[in-house]
């Protein structure tokens, strides 16, 4: 494989709501910031390719709108997946690797206050056998938690451990809204919103943008391996409490030996146990110190985002950091990203 | 029980959206409101969009200058609609237009009216008729009307088609 | 490019208003499956599944691949979903043809579908929002004034849209896949059709269609000797709206055909025949101009150049005027580019066609992308 580098990483402040930017400028913002970070300008850029979701947006071809920020002109090479930014990096890495092209840029942009994203995310799921039964991600995440506890796999406190970091660090990373402080123990006191889940168990939802510069230069981290892997859909066709997915994705981007500090897209506090555990590593690895998903999960950027903050990581003197990206319900469909020093 | 095999059942999707236009488009409702159009225009290549765009689509730069524009025009290209669907706000037939505003680089979609359809021609003037009540939309114009000046050449606005 | 592509299966669903008789997994399954058996390969031969589709609103399900992957047999594999807009079928083609030039996969199912009864396409691209003007009224009402601005500047008469109607409902007569089958079809019937978005009549525009297309790419032929291959891929976009910008032949397209030409290393002298993304008649001429394969589109629609029997056949199948799953009609473009050189189109079949274009277009005419496939593996 061609060597490919992460060049620049750039992301908008997750808002709870950003009234002020709309599609066009957020891109224009984001991606700016990124061929800056990267010492780089539009016309470097040989290939571009975003991720976006329509009905997060609320309107069909949201991302044809946003290309007027990129500066589009003349026609660029460019594509788009309805998926998280990352799969959108992950086709800017195959296209380096087609080696028509040196510097790709990726990016995502989302706002969770447009709509309701339980609702968009309820309809995510099979039209035939669960759409219909009107059970969004918050109850099958509950289902999820409770088969973790039911199998001696986790515990309430696990959970709320979690929260209890995730806001920490969050709360030092200025691109991450505020949240109260909150200690794991005074989190265990907090009423149930779907048990064995309590309210901060979830993510908070928010609007952003975020773009990476990859380049086939050695001028930042570079990407030792990336793959990604689907489960199968319907809950019930898998053991909830493992991630084979996560697992075969991780093996096929060269194995986590050596891995010093992982970025998770966990959208569930009790998620991170089970993509721990199917990373083969534990909480003795530096686990997302941005503060993660669980604080700042704007949808079809939370993933891209893990990426960037795995670089950054890299940048600040990690030796192999870990990204993972996650897409469907119940981390059905998982990207890894690992990247080292150049 | 039947033994009909199910071929179709109905799953309704509803979903509500509060949408924000963000300030250069809520800037640009604000002047509709006092009935005046008024567009962006491109730091760099100068070029003035209305709409108002709030980044540049081909220089990719924050536009920041306003300028009122219109409210006057030319149709540079149309379509006869004559067929009725959900939502239209005049009876067909009627035209869709490309609008190339006085003082703008690109031309509006919006519809003529107050004009036999037989009667629509590429060049002819037009000038913007606004609603009796206004609101922070661009249906705020109902729609643009000849305005009785005479028809500009075709190479004069060939290359905003 | 590293390593040459070879498209060794293709399989398409007969195309319809509405396939009742199938389910969106039953769909996407029945093209997939007949590429896998033209390729004589297994689910578990294939590494990586890439879907596209346009918009989720037209079946009313988010991210469909995620409840798809099972039907796909993509379960313990990587999966992509790709949209982009109009031209996603072909995009899609073309992502999937990298993961194996770029050497990152050895062979990939492709699907690319829509099921447009599930609901209402009109609707899904005509929704109010608020702060736009109320003047949309589909794909139509934005092309036509863009069509009228074609007669305009090159004085094409009024008849070359009805021959092109005329000439891709004889083609999908040969085809039995097709949706659209009016094997009576006339100029006179086109001319007496109603008119719609003025200057385009009703039998000048595209059906809405439920369908899937699938194939099968690898780096290697696997035994098949009629394989197709492909020699050139290219994607280019370009902002909907600017100063001075060029709809009726878009710079975008243009950039697109220079690339995918030169990344095969051909003139657009050498392509023998063409799919070209055409959902209103006179798209044909419109885009034999802007992709470089005629001087005057017009006169080569007049002069019967582009008919079956021409020295320059376009949309053999049928195309986007008879059969249209929006999602998937890119992918037929390039699909059938494929069987022609493969010697495997039937009854449309262009005899000894050599070097095929397939080709697609989405959003306002911004988003192109286009494969040049070929019967020799490329050198």
């Amino acid at each position: 494989m061609r060597p490919v580098y992460v060049a620049g990483f750039a992301e908008l402040p997750h808002l709870l709501q950003d009234n002020l930017l709309d599609e066009p400028e957020m891109v224009q913002r984001v991606t700016a910031a990124a061929l800056a970070d990267a010492g780089l300008g539009r016309d470097d850029v040989g290939f571009t390719c975003s991720g976006s979701n329509d009905y997060v947006m609320g309107r069909p071809f949201s991302f044809a709108t946003a290309l007027d920020g990129l500066g589009a002109w003349p026609p660029i090479r460019e594509s788009h997946v309805e998926m998280d930014g990352a799969w959108a990096l992950y086709e800017a890495w195959v296209r380096l690797q087609h080696g028509d092209v040196d510097v790709a840029l990726a990016y995502g942009f989302g706002k969770s206050s447009l709509g309701s994203v339980e609702a968009v995310r309820t309809l995510e799921l099979d039209p035939y056998s669960l759409a219909p039964l009107g059970i969004g991600p918050l109850p099958l995440a509950a289902l999820q938690a409770r088969a973790l506890l039911d199998a001696g796999l986790a515990t309430e406190a696990d959970f709320a451990a979690v929260v209890e970091r995730s806001r920490r660090d969050g709360n030092r990373n200025h691109t991450a809204p505020m949240t109260e402080a909150m200690s794991a123990a005074h989190a265990l006191t907090l009423p149930y919103i779907s048990s064995p889940l309590r309210g901060h168990d979830g993510p908070v939802r928010t609007d952003g943008a975020a773009a990476i510069v990859l380049s086939t230069e050695p001028v930042g981290p570079r990407i030792a391996g990336i793959s990604h892997c689907i489960d199968a859909h319907q809950p019930g066709f898998r053991d909830l409490t493992v991630s084979r997915s996560i697992a075969t994705a991780a093996a096929a981007a060269g194995g986590t030996s050596g891995v010093d500090v992982v970025e998770l897209h966990v959208e569930y506090s009790s998620q991170e146990g089970i993509v721990l555990r199917a990373l083969g590593l534990d909480s003795s690895v530096s686990v997302s110190p941005s503060g993660g998903a669980l604080v700042a999960n704007t949808p079809m950027v939370a993933g891209l985002c893990r990426i960037g903050h795995a670089a950054n990581a890299v940048r600040g003197g990690a030796k192999r950091a870990l990204a993972h990206a996650t897409s469907g319900p119940l981390l059905q469909h998982n990207l890894i990203c690992i990247l080292e020093p150049a | 029980m039947s033994d009909d095999p199910v071929t179709r059942f109905k799953a309704p999707v509803r979903l509500d959206y509060t949408v924000t236009a963000g300030s250069v488009t809520a800037d640009f409702l604000r002047e509709i409101l006092k009935g005046r159009l008024v567009g962006r225009r491109c730091p760099d290549c100068r070029c003035v969009y209305l709409p108002p765009r709030s980044a540049c689509p081909t220089c990719g730069v924050i536009t920041t200058e306003q300028i009122e524009v219109g409210p006057n025009g030319t149709v540079t290209t149309f379509s006869v609609i004559r067929f009725p669907f959900e939502g239209q706000v005049l009876e067909p037939p009627y035209a869709c237009a490309h609008v190339l505003v006085d003082g703008t680089d690109t031309p509006l979609l919006h519809i003529v009216g107050n004009c036999d359809v037989d009667d629509m021609r590429m060049g002819m003037r037009v000038r913007a008729v606004w609603a009796e009540e206004l609101k922070p939309t661009l249906a705020s114009v109902r729609y643009f009307e000849p305005n009785g000046e005479p028809d500009v050449t075709y190479d004069s606005f060939s290359g905003h088609v | 490019m590293s390593t040459p592509v070879a498209i060794t299966g293709i399989g398409q669903t007969r195309y319809a208003a509405k396939r009742d008789d199938l389910s969106m997994p039953g769909l996407v399954r029945e093209a997939a499956k007949r590429a896998l058996d033209d390729a004589g390969v297994d689910w578990s031969d294939i590494d990586a599944v890439v879907l596209g589709k346009a918009p989720d609103m037209f079946e009313g399900v988010v991210q469909p691949e995620l409840f798809l992957a099972g039907a796909l047999g993509a379960v313990g594999k990587p999966m992509m979903r790709v949209h982009t807009a109009g031209s996603v079928g072909g995009s899609t083609a073309v992502v999937a043809s990298h993961l194996i030039s770029s050497g990152v996969h050895k062979r990939i199912l492709t699907v690319a579908w829509e099921k447009q009864s599930e609901s209402n396409a009109m609707w899904a691209l005509s929704q109010r929002f608020p702060f736009a003007p109320p003047t949309t009224a589909g794909a139509g009402g934005y092309f036509a004034p863009i069509i009228r601005a074609y007669m305009r500047r090159t004085d094409a008469p009024e008849h070359i849209g009805w021959q092109v109607a005329v000439k891709d409902r004889q083609n999908a007569a040969l085809n039995p896949l097709a949706h659209l089958q009016i094997p009576d079809i006339s100029l006179e019937k086109v001319q007496a059709s109603p008119m719609l978005w003025d200057p385009i009549r009703y039998l000048e525009t595209c059906p809405s269609s439920d369908g899937a297309c699938a194939m099968v790419m690898s780096c290697e032929d696997d035994g098949h000797k009629d394989a197709a291959w492909v020699h050139g891929t290219a994607m280019r976009s370009e902002p909907m709206l600017f100063a001075g910008r060029d709809e009726v032949s878009p710079q975008a397209g243009k950039d697109c055909a220079r690339d995918a030409y030169a990344e095969a290393g051909i003139t657009p002298a050498d392509i023998d025949c063409a799919e070209l993304y055409v959902p209103f008649s006179w798209y044909e001429p419109m885009w034999l101009e802007n992709v470089g394969l005629a001087e005057s589109g017009w006169r080569a629609v007049d002069e019967g150049r582009t008919a079956l029997g021409g020295d320059l056949p376009i949309n053999m199948s049928g195309g986007v005027l008879s059969s249209n799953p929006i999602g998937a009609s890119g992918m037929i473009r390039f699909a059938e580019a494929a069987l022609q050189v493969r010697g495997r189109a039937g009854a449309h079949q262009v005899d000894g066609a050599k070097l095929a274009l397939g080709h697609a277009y989405g959003g306002g005419s911004q988003f192109f992308s286009m494969w040049i496939v070929g019967s020799e593996r490329p050198s």
